[in-house]
């Protein structure tokens, strides 16, 4: 909301600069979103006036005015609104002049006639086509008769004023008034705003006798309404025009305008019917009926819902209550009798019919956030009496009322120790009566408990914490000293998962891989492939977009949109890795998902990208990655064998290059080849991904025992290079010469692979490197000889291998 | 010319000889040639048993003086020619200092979770545990623990990305503090944790918005603690993250779960607090918002808010990051881009 800083000097006296007050307010009270002058960036706008006009000799609808702009000559201007006049005071933008959209003025021939500048409509001068009053809208503006030739416009039409745009938060409705920001600036400053409070002149015919209200104090907790007889409809004065389009509404009729005026003041929100166009005299104040429809006075059309609640007439709603009034029952230049509405409604039904109804107001954002329920009846009252000023209306006897109650202060208690119990402060006895006073609230002081009497106008105090914020707040947050919490000590350290997770990010790192953070939320078809086991999809009632529907259950997915992203800008080499969360049901009927940490990883062209090698011969591929998975493994020291075991199950992946990762026998997750098909569909170059199963991997037992000694005995090696067949693994060669290895044998490499031409078709040559060691003696040569002869018999007998 | 004179003519004439030479081999032959046994000193000392006896001793000293001479000015030699050559080898040698280094890969942790950690050693530093919560919640503990009852206006359905109607994605990190409240025994000691993770927002993605970013709640619980607690503990987060001289200041403002409740802004990071269109000339950026933990939180979770009180913060790390590097688009940390990855490895 747009506060005046000058409408707030009405009530306050206020030494500081609006800017300056601004601060205050922002560090006190609410956030401030900005503060500007109208003016902002025009100049040389001055009042002119007309002294006689010509038509263009030119132009059927252009006149050529001489205008008094206060120089020793008069000046030559062009004119084409349709409204212009002679003996008009208007608004000249001289030349040299900026006026609104930072359009600069300059003298120019308009027809082959000069023109020395441009006399404006509002809407040039920077006003928004929202607010210029329809009178204004298709022409230029005519000053008042006693403004100054000469003089700049801005003062005429409040352009001069600072306006204080504060971002109100949902506890602080209070501030959604001009008399709520002073009463909170008067208690920042230490002033008692002077607010005037109206005096109704009342004729003696009661309103009463007009209307009577039926009203659901559910809805409705308080609804009064008064009754202006013979009002005379017509403009409001200048200065009521300018308080309303500053805070940006549209200045209508001096009756419309009067209930706008009244909310901007008091925060309430007023609504104003044509009494000639209600049916009947009974009011009321119910839920929409089925069926029924209202057309608001925006025009739009809305299909009502039994939530809704709407003032009615005997026979149809005439309003969307406390939202917007219904176009039925409109004031309009024929009315003469007024109904006006001073309420307050319940405020989850505003807000859900407001929701419902997509048609968010002035009015419904009040009501949302609550209204001061202690001045329902000073506001229509208000209301009334400027009605009876400015367009000479009859006030009838009395407030009809159709639901009211007796609106209590609050009484919330707090003790002095308290306060400096939980501000850390050493607040005296007297500081703090002194902030509850200037806030208005009243105070009694038994010891050092005080009892407050919070006024309606707060109505967002209710328990000792409120007061703690409101005393906190006015002595000033900046006047808190800071501390660290003192106490008992406690210990702070990472558990041993949350270590692990990271040691994992870190490993990864040192490897190459760049840790990437994806979306949790993707498509359907992504969520579900490289699934590591069975589960069914969690996805969103209302997702927002068609990309972001449902939980992943995977990491790869994540990981290919992002090669994918990086592939469509030309960037060849990714290497990333994800550690986070994927998302399980056991069955559709679970309703919500277990959540486990997986580690995932991807990588596409080099993962040592070296500009000097051949970027296809050094590309990623299955064993480079499978090095990395291997010694991140190695890393965490899980207790058991690692295995890597050629798998065709999953459809995302390479069928010939693909494995499941075992750990002593336990499925960990899976490395590969991503599918050439699913690649295509990515639209990625090739790539290689592995997924984990970091919870399981933290669960495993650990073999933390790093340390052997190193043994003084030298050690002794064989190499052997055997001719099998292709079929023949790596793995089972391993194995054969681990398990006919001997006690000695203390590690075998493959240090050769050779399957290309010279060798007999389907056959393929590996040569291995056996290390024999005794850790406690000097190994004899007939020792390893013995041992590596087994060694050889058995590759024979059992692989068929030919010993070369 | 007496044997000694030869030796002496010797002596000077090889002398020149050895110095001229300029290839280790031939140095190497001369040195047969002149002390060999068949080279002229041992010739010489050989002939002496011809001399007269006491002459032998002053002659053999002699013939020892000039083949020690003569040895030493071959080594000298020997060691010049090496180094020499070793000169010649290491001109050979020469390389193009100015060609790039050997690439390495080198990986590094995600932009936001460099704060993280950060914000996690810090608070490690101070006693805090470190706990991580579900991203799929329960109403129950993203809202209604959390002082939002089912009709509160800062729940609105647009905001919020539901599976049912009890299930939903986390809003915040905030429901930790109902899940630790619930938990924790205070009979052993304070509350002090802090919880980073995942959070989701059901917003169309756009410069500032992302449905899915990340948020790090903290929240103190005592006999003792105040607010004065609160604002010494951010300012140590604004310091450790940015540097001692950035300052907080805090501000009223409203969270349905703290009362009273603050923002808390920091020195702009781009004008260092003159003002600038960065923090619209104010000097100062909001970062975080906090508070007293709301009775009720306490009450719900049944912990004796008449006993028992603190403060509670939330921060994101998005923003955080956003701020420290002047990241202008929020998609940078989601959409993976290598080239903007591999930025953020400076340490320190």
């Amino acid at each position: 909301m747009k506060i005046s800083y000058s409408w707030l000097q009405e009530y306050l006296d206020i030494q500081v600069s609006p800017k300056d007050l601004a601060e205050k307010i922002e560090r006190s009270s609410v956030e401030v979103d900005s503060v500007t002058q109208p003016s902002d960036g025009l100049k040389k706008i001055v009042v002119g006036k007309i002294v006689s006009m010509e038509p263009h000799p030119d132009s059927d609808h252009l006149k050529v005015c001489s205008v008094d702009v206060g120089d020793d000559e008069l000046s030559q201007i062009v004119c084409g609104a349709p409204n212009v006049a002679a003996d008009k005071k208007v608004i000249v933008a001289l030349p040299g002049s900026r006026i609104g959209g930072n359009v600069k003025i300059k003298r120019s021939k308009m027809r082959g006639v000069v023109s020395n500048g441009m006399i404006c409509a509002l809407d040039e001068i920077g006003f928004s086509k929202d607010v210029v009053p329809k009178e204004w809208a298709d022409g230029i503006y005519f000053l008042p008769e006693d403004a100054k030739v000469g003089e700049p416009v801005f003062p005429y039409l409040g352009m001069d004023d600072y306006l204080i745009d504060v971002d109100v938060t949902p506890n602080r409705g209070d501030m959604l008034s001009v008399y709520g920001v002073a009463r909170d600036v008067g208690a920042i400053y230490g002033q008692t705003p002077k607010l005037n409070h109206p005096q109704v002149e009342e004729v003696s015919s009661l309103a009463a006798d007009k209307v009577s209200l039926d009203v659901d104090q559910e809805l409705a907790p308080i609804y009064t309404m008064r009754i202006v007889e013979n009002v005379k409809i017509q403009p409001s004065p200048v200065w009521l025009q300018i308080k309303l389009w500053n805070a940006g509404i549209r200045p209508i009729n001096n009756v419309v305008d009067v209930t706008n005026y009244i909310l901007l003041k008091y925060g309430q929100p007023l609504h104003a019917f044509d009494y000639g166009k209600v049916s009947g005299s009974t009011i009321k104040a119910r839920y929409a009926q089925k069926g029924e429809k209202l057309t608001t006075l925006d025009e739009a059309e809305h299909e009502l819902s039994e939530r809704d609640i709407v003032i009615a007439d005997d026979q149809k709603p005439i309003a969307l209550a406390g939202v917007m009034g219904g176009l039925n029952s409109e004031i309009d230049e024929q009315t003469t009798t007024v109904a006006i509405e001073s309420a307050v409604f319940t405020p989850t039904l505003i807000r859900k019919t407001a929701q419902r109804q997509n048609l968010h107001t002035d009015a419904s954002q009040h009501f949302e956030r609550g209204v001061d329920r202690g001045g329902v009846e000073e506001a229509v009252n208000a209301a009334a009496q400027m009605m009876h000023e400015l367009a000479d209306g009859d006030i009838l006897k009395g407030i009809v009322t159709g639901a009211t109650y007796d609106v209590k202060d609050e009484v919330v208690s707090v003790t002095l120790s308290r306060v400096n119990h939980v501000l850390g402060t050493a607040l005296t006895l007297d500081q703090v009566t002194d902030i509850f006073k200037r806030l208005g609230f009243g105070v009694q002081v038994d010891g050092e408990t005080y009892t407050v009497s919070v006024p309606s106008t707060r109505w967002d105090i209710h328990i000792p914490a409120d007061l703690l914020e409101e005393v906190a707040r006015i002595y000033g947050y900046d006047n808190i000293p800071s501390t660290l919490p003192s106490g008992p000590t406690t210990i702070g350290a990472l558990t041993e998962k949350q270590k692990l997770i990271r040691d994992s990010r870190r490993v990864l790192e040192a490897l190459g891989l760049n840790q990437a953070i994806s979306y949790a939320l993707t498509t359907k078809p992504k969520a579900s492939q490289f699934m590591m086991r069975e589960s069914a999809v969690t996805e969103l009632s209302w997702p927002m977009t068609a990309d972001h529907t449902t939980l992943r259950m995977n990491l790869i997915s994540g990981l290919l949109d992002d090669v994918a992203y990086n592939n469509a800008r030309r960037v060849k080499d990714v290497a990333l890795y994800e550690q986070g969360r994927v998302f399980y049901k056991d069955s559709a009927d679970q309703v919500r998902p277990s959540e486990h940490e997986h580690i995932a990883g991807a990588v596409s062209g080099q993962l040592v990208v070296d500009p000097l090698k051949n970027a296809k011969n050094n590309a990623i591929d299955f064993y480079q990655l499978k090095g990395i998975v291997e010694k991140y493994l190695d890393n965490l020291a899980i207790n058991g064998e690692v295995e890597f075991v050629a798998t065709d199950r999953y459809p995302e992946m390479h069928p010939g290059r693909t494995a499941d990762i075992q750990i002593h026998g336990h499925y960990v997750g899976f490395i590969g080849q991503v599918h050439p098909s699913v690649a295509e569909m990515y639209k990625i170059n090739q790539t290689y991904v592995f997924e984990l199963d970091l919870d399981a991997l933290i669960e495993m037992p650990k073999d933390m025992n790093q340390f052997e000694p190193i043994s003084k005995y030298p050690v002794i090696t064989r190499d052997v290079a055997l001719l099998v067949d292709k079929s023949v693994t790596n793995a089972q060669v391993l194995a054969q010469i681990e398990k006919k290895g001997g006690a000695y044998l203390k590690s075998v490499e493959l240090f050769d692979i050779y399957d290309g031409k010279n060798l007999p078709g389907g056959k393929q040559s590996l040569a291995y490197t056996l290390t024999y060691q005794n850790p406690n003696a000097t190994l004899t040569d007939d020792e390893v000889n013995q041992a590596f002869e087994k060694v050889q018999s058995t590759l024979t007998n059992e692989l068929g291998a030919e010993i070369r | 010319m007496t044997l000694k004179d030869q030796l002496d003519k010797i002596r000077q004439e090889r002398k020149e000889d050895i110095k001229d030479v300029v290839d280790l081999k031939k140095l190497d032959s001369l040195r047969v040639e002149l002390l060999g046994k068949k080279g002229p000193i041992t010739q010489a000392l050989r002939g002496m048993r011809d001399l007269p006896a006491d002459e032998r001793p002053s002659f053999g000293q002699f013939a020892n003086s000039v083949r020690d001479e003569l040895q030493g000015a071959i080594e000298t030699r020997r060691e010049e020619l090496k180094k020499q050559l070793l000169n010649k080898q290491l001109e050979h040698e020469k390389i193009d200092v100015t060609l790039p280094g050997k690439p390495v890969a080198q990986g590094q942790p995600h932009v936001i979770q460099q704060i993280i950690d950060q914000i996690e050693d810090l608070f490690i530093g101070m006693g805090y545990q470190v706990l991580s919560g579900p991203e799929v919640e329960e109403d129950k503990y993203n809202f209604e623990m959390m002082n939002l009852p089912k009709d509160h206006p800062a729940r609105d359905m647009q905001d919020t990305f539901y599976i049912t109607k009890e299930i939903l994605m986390r809003t915040q990190t905030s429901p930790m503090q109902a899940r630790t409240l619930e938990k924790h025994d205070f009979s052993k000691g304070p509350l002090k944790m802090i919880s980073p993770g995942v959070v989701y927002r059901r917003d169309t993605d756009d410069p500032t918005h992302s449905h899915q970013f990340h948020q790090v709640e903290g929240i103190v619980i005592d006999k003792h603690i105040t607010m004065a607690d609160l604002k010494g503990t951010l300012e140590l987060i604004a310091h450790e993250l940015f540097g001692d001289r950035f300052d907080i200041r805090l501000r009223p403002s409203y969270f349905p779960f703290t009362e009273p409740s603050v923002e808390a802004d920091i020195t702009c990071f781009n004008c260092g607090g003159k003002g600038c269109a960065v923090c619209k000339y104010t000097g100062w950026i909001e970062v975080l918002g906090a508070g007293m933990v709301h009775p009720n939180v306490l009450n719900m979770a049944g912990v004796d808010s008449e006993v028992y009180g603190g403060f509670a913060f939330g921060l994101g790390p998005d923003r955080f990051a956003m701020l420290k590097y002047g990241v202008d688009d929020i998609r940078n940390f989601y959409l993976n881009d290598v080239r903007f990855l591999t930025q953020f490895s400076k340490k320190g």
